[in-house]
């Protein structure tokens, strides 16, 4: 096990490494940052102040470096925008975008999971059907278009909830049922084929010739062995809500990280950009680990391979 | 000699995937969707009744002929700078189309060669190409890809390029899969023993075996692009103005929301659609090749 979680841990710093080179070549390599920053009516003199002023003169693989030592020091550098430190900025918004994430995991997850498991045990009843239709179209409803449509149903025209903004409860709502949704077929499906499977299986078959009752069978054999493919699903799913929580937090004008994100991107602002790009990826990275560290606590076989 | 079977079945087995075809009805809705969508996309010079670009002031926000406002000159209305909206409508699925596609094959040549690789020769390059798959997880593709087109500036050939770059790890990890089963099936030890090169077993030998699957993941993806393309556009950081790309057009429909939703409406509602019809040939074709194969 031991052997297991170092091999694991070297595995993701190394992600992590490649991760930041990337996006730090890629934000470099891309275009003039200098260019940029000092806006498209300005003069070669004026670039050529903002590249000095920024430290864009020096060598890539200095300011690369440079970069990656701060960061691991927990200095992310200043914006370019408002020349507050990144850091400050990101765990300014991370609340609301964590929020906003746990709720739709959450919701995703008691949506999705009993939905599978009653479609798992009546394969092509209505209920299965419902389900696979629900999914399918789940998975091809553009998040964006659902979220305004939302907001002109429920807050346009019914005035139910507040339409943008954050503050109460209410203002979590649509935001969260938006970026719950874009969860809610993957882990629907994961559920279904999972029980599927596990039913299907011999010790089922035992605890049914045992002559236990089909709900505690449910319960306590078929749910928990279908179950752990879910759990990593979830963990991974969690990351992928963080990409877009962006597009959420830009509609309903939520002032979290992915709001940060789009308007960061908006006006050139890149140490901000690198900043965000680091911290989901780290969160990624660890939410990916965590899962495999707790499937292997629960599934000897992982930790050999 | 790429098929496990003699070559006179082979119009049988075809005969008998499209009878499976014509049964599976997600399938054959998806199927009838996507051959709409895709005439409407040759041949909307044709069919569009007005130039999508042309403006027209005194002509702004028209109701659709639905509304008591409306006729049947502009079926879907105007736009806040007074084009037909049918029109724009008609020509955005080439974008998304165009996106979708180019976008698949891109991310499908990477994803099937990394997969090809790594099922094929293990070992280190197994090892190398799931790093590079794990790499490519951990970096959220909105984000990077608003990040990529807001420094290179947004257009149809930015945004192909970058989410060809960014989707192929499905297809990676897919084909590595199906590879792996192959490689060790008979008739790949028998090219190996007739000394053939590993090119070719590689492209002769199990490149059409795993086609299927290939192609599975290939209209899943192309789905997810064209998602994506909607709301880089949407967001401002896609394909530009004034290119008539339905996620842009839910944006430009925004100010008009309260009074005129359909204007936000009709776009998406048109992607859902699209994309819906992609993903339903993706998973009718996923259950007619695992029918196929039991037979």
């Amino acid at each position: 096990m031991l052997v297991f979680i170092v091999r694991r841990l070297l595995l993701a710093v190394l992600v992590l490494v490649t991760v930041s080179a990337i996006s730090f070549t890629l934000l470099q390599v891309a275009g003039d940052l200098a260019q940029s920053i000092a806006g498209d009516s300005a003069t070669v003199a004026d670039v050529e102040a903002a590249r000095r002023a920024h430290g864009l003169d020096r060598p890539f693989i200095v300011r690369y470096v440079d970069w990656l030592g701060s960061a691991l020091r927990g200095d992310l550098g200043l914006s370019f925008f408002s020349r507050e430190p990144v850091v400050k900025l990101i765990v300014d918004g991370l609340p609301i975008t964590a929020t906003l994430g746990f709720w739709a995991i959450v919701v995703a997850l008691a949506i999705a999971v009993p939905l599978g498991i009653l479609a798992a045990l009546r394969p092509n009843s209505w209920i299965d059907r419902l389900a696979l239709t629900l999914a399918v179209i789940g998975q091809a409803m553009p998040s964006f278009w659902l979220a305004l449509q939302m907001i002109i149903l429920f807050g346009l025209m019914l005035r139910w909830l507040p339409i943008s903004g954050s503050g109460t409860w209410q203002h979590l709502v649509m935001p969260v049922m938006v970026l719950a949704l874009n969860a809610v077929p993957g882990i629907m499906r994961l559920t279904r084929a999972g029980m599927i499977e596990v039913l299907a299986s011999d010790y089922i078959r035992t605890a049914r010739a045992k002559g236990l009752g089909r709900w505690t069978i449910v319960r306590r054999h078929a749910v928990r062995n279908a179950i752990i493919p879910v759990i990593s699903l979830a963990a991974v799913q969690l990351g992928f809500l963080l990409g877009g929580s962006i597009i959420v937090e830009a509609v309903f004008a939520l002032h979290g990280v992915g709001h940060l994100a789009w308007i960061s991107i908006s006006r050139s602002d890149f140490p901000v950009v690198q900043g965000i790009v680091l911290m989901f990826s780290l969160i990624y990275v660890f939410l990916t680990l965590a899962a495999d560290l707790l499937n292997a606590a629960i599934d000897p076989r992982i930790r050999l391979t | 000699m790429t098929t496990d079977t003699h070559s006179s079945e082979l119009p049988r087995r075809r005969a008998r995937a499209w009878q499976a075809a014509l049964k599976h009805p997600g399938l054959l809705f998806g199927g009838l969707v996507l051959a709409g969508m895709l005439a409407m996309g040759l041949l909307s010079p044709l069919i569009a009744p007005f130039d999508p670009y042309a403006q027209d002031i005194t002509k702004r926000l028209i109701d659709p002929v639905w509304h008591p406002g409306g006729g049947w000159l502009h079926p879907l209305g105007t736009d806040h700078l007074g084009r037909d909206y049918l029109s724009r409508m008609i020509y955005g699925v080439r974008i998304s189309l165009i996106i979708g596609f180019t976008t698949m094959l891109i991310s499908g040549l990477i994803g099937s060669s990394l997969g090809l690789a790594a099922g094929y020769f293990g070992g280190r390059v197994d090892r190398a190409v799931m790093f590079l798959v794990t790499t490519r997880l951990s970096m959220p593709v909105i984000l990077i890809a608003l990040s990529a087109v807001a420094l290179i500036k947004g257009s149809l050939t930015v945004v192909i390029a970058i989410l060809g770059l960014l989707l192929w790890d499905r297809f990676a990890v897919v084909v590595r899969a199906a590879t792996q089963q192959m490689r060790s099936q008979d008739y790949v030890t028998a090219a190996e023993c007739l000394g053939c090169s590993k090119a070719y077993i590689i492209a002769g030998e199990i490149l059409p075996n795993v086609m299927p699957q290939i192609i599975v993941v290939a209209t899943l993806e192309m789905a997810h692009a064209i998602l994506l393309e909607a709301a880089l556009s949407f967001l401002g950081l896609g394909v530009q103005p004034p290119t008539p790309s339905w996620g842009l057009m839910v944006a430009e429909g925004r100010g008009e929301m309260l009074f005129s939703p359909w204007i936000t409406a009709i776009p998406g509602l048109a992607l859902l659609l699209l994309v819906l019809a992609i993903n339903l040939v993706g998973d009718g074709l996923r259950d007619v090749t695992a029918q196929e194969q039991r037979h």
